[in-house]
């Protein structure tokens, strides 16, 4: 069970509040987090990487562990902390614009 | 009694501003989708309760909401809240998919167009700007997105497939994103012939398909452009509005970045009808319920100052289908006001005596029962206004 947590729209988007949790299964990755997340919230397609390309938006980024993971391959796999469900992964909207 | 619905779209959500016939009392509902851009939205004629909206945003993409109550509540197509996919894994409604069009079978697939530095430049998906549900199925409705180009829904939003034609008719690449990127921001549905669609794309021109969105044409003919290196090319002229009237669907109304022009004849010829006005830079152009030959515009003073000229917030009237225009100034700030009404900030209701509104970049969004003798405000304090659609209620 790997912990999620949303920017604040995109919990407005898929109707919750707080963390939401997600089973992967097979190693977890970024790239198995967000298809999970997909699959359990399909309004969140589209949103958090581009319907094509597949790559993260420019403006989201993924944290964990105090550590900034947007730029590690979407298959590397996440710190042991968030795939114990002691930590959450963090999906942020960077601090930009108004 | 009969009723009106008006819906706004702001840089931080959307809001249903509704009154009876009278037009004198209104609530307000919202913000609906509070944060995100909504540069769009707009009703079904066929079902005044099926509401499409275009929510967007610089962080999350782009979002299509659907409400078949008239605004009290949305889902994204396709896709209740909290529902699982399908057991095959597939989501349940593709209704934020926007993919271009580049199959062999289309004949032309297109990738590129110019860039600002002259370059070619790969077409890139950003936004919705404008929907425009069919006249006569609530389920068909039309997207004219960034990069431009014209996508249509059969389906009540949930799966959207592109008007390729449009891009693959020859001119694509010649076609250059203006300052607000290149949008197809325009989409008039000919409500005597259902085969006939008119676009606008800035910066491209107006086209015109006659077989349904199959084929299409430039129709700029007429057009003066002195910000290009040819005034008068086929395409390349930044449009930044078309407007008609139900009774004369082969006279449009256009305002061009500079010039008001008028046509006579469905976009084949264009002339200048800017007249006594006292700039003809603007954004809105819109046409009187019940007069065809009756039209308003909003001056603004010029496209480096994009704010109404003198601090005066003037609404200009003709009622000789241009040429002759008298400013409407009674309830409207005449001093000290510098705001801009965007391209898809103004319509009109369709009473007897037809009703006009209008957004501004300052959050005003302005009514006239009248046909713009008088104006009042609705509200005064929304996020900047993008776009104002207008629904009369049986």
């Amino acid at each position: 069970m790997i912990r999620v947590v949303l920017p604040p729209h995109l919990k407005g988007l898929a109707h919750v509040s707080g963390e939401v949790q997600v089973d992967v299964t097979g190693p977890a990755t970024q790239r198995s987090v967000v298809d999970a997340l997909e699959a359990k919230y399909p309004m969140l397609r589209g949103t958090i990487r581009d319907h094509v390309t597949q790559q993260r938006r420019p403006f989201l980024r993924f944290f964990a562990c105090e550590e900034d993971l947007s730029h590690e391959s979407p298959d590397a796999p996440l710190p042991d902390d968030v795939v114990s469900g002691k930590e959450p992964l963090l999906i942020v909207g960077a601090i930009a614009g108004g | 009694m009969s009723g009106v619905r008006v819906l706004v779209g702001t840089r931080k959500g959307a809001f249903v501003l509704s009154s009876d016939g009278k037009r004198e009392r209104w609530e307000v509902s919202g913000p609906h989708f509070a944060g995100w851009e909504i540069y769009h939205l707009k009703g079904s004629p066929a079902d005044p309760n099926r509401l499409y909206a275009s929510q967007t945003s610089g962080w999350f993409g782009q979002i299509i909401q659907r409400s078949d109550d008239g605004g009290k509540t949305w889902t994204q197509p396709g896709t209740p809240p909290g529902e699982r996919t399908t057991p095959e894994g597939m989501p349940k409604a593709e209704s934020n998919k926007f993919v271009y069009d580049t199959s062999a079978e289309t004949g032309k697939p297109l990738t590129t167009h110019q860039f600002y530095d002259g370059t070619q430049h790969p077409w890139e998906f950003k936004r919705v700007w404008h929907l425009e549900p069919s006249l006569g199925d609530p389920d068909t409705v039309y997207a004219g997105v960034e990069d431009a180009a014209l996508f249509r829904s059969k389906d009540g939003g949930k799966s959207w497939q592109e008007l390729s034609g449009l891009r693959g008719h020859g001119t694509g690449p010649q076609w250059q994103p203006g300052a607000g990127g290149m949008c197809l921001h325009t989409v008039v549905l000919d409500p005597t012939n259902p085969q006939r669609i008119f676009v606008a794309i800035s910066a491209a021109g107006a086209f015109r398909s006659d077989d349904a969105g199959k084929t299409w044409q430039p129709i700029n003919r007429g057009l003066k452009s002195q910000y290009i290196p040819d005034p008068t090319a086929e395409v390349g002229h930044c449009v930044h509005r078309i407007a008609m009237h139900r009774a004369k669907p082969g006279v449009l109304f256009m305002q061009k970045h500079w010039d008001v022009m008028r046509s006579d004849n469905a976009g084949e010829l264009w002339q200048e009808v800017s007249g006594n006005l006292p700039s003809d830079f603007g954004f809105v152009i819109d046409v009187h319920a019940n007069e065809p030959e009756t039209i308003y515009v909003v001056p603004i003073k010029s496209d480096s100052e994009h704010f109404v000229p003198d601090g005066k917030l003037r609404v200009y009237r003709s009622r000789t289908g241009g040429n002759e225009w008298e400013a409407l100034t009674k309830g409207l700030p005449q001093r000290d006001c510098y705001v801009n009404v965007l391209r898809d900030a103004m319509a009109v209701d369709s009473l007897d005596k037809c009703g006009v509104y209008f957004g501004t970049t300052g959050g005003q969004v302005y009514a006239s029962a009248d046909a713009g003798d008088n104006w009042s405000p609705i509200v005064r304090d929304l996020p900047a206004v993008l776009s104002v659609e207008v629904q009369t209620l049986p």
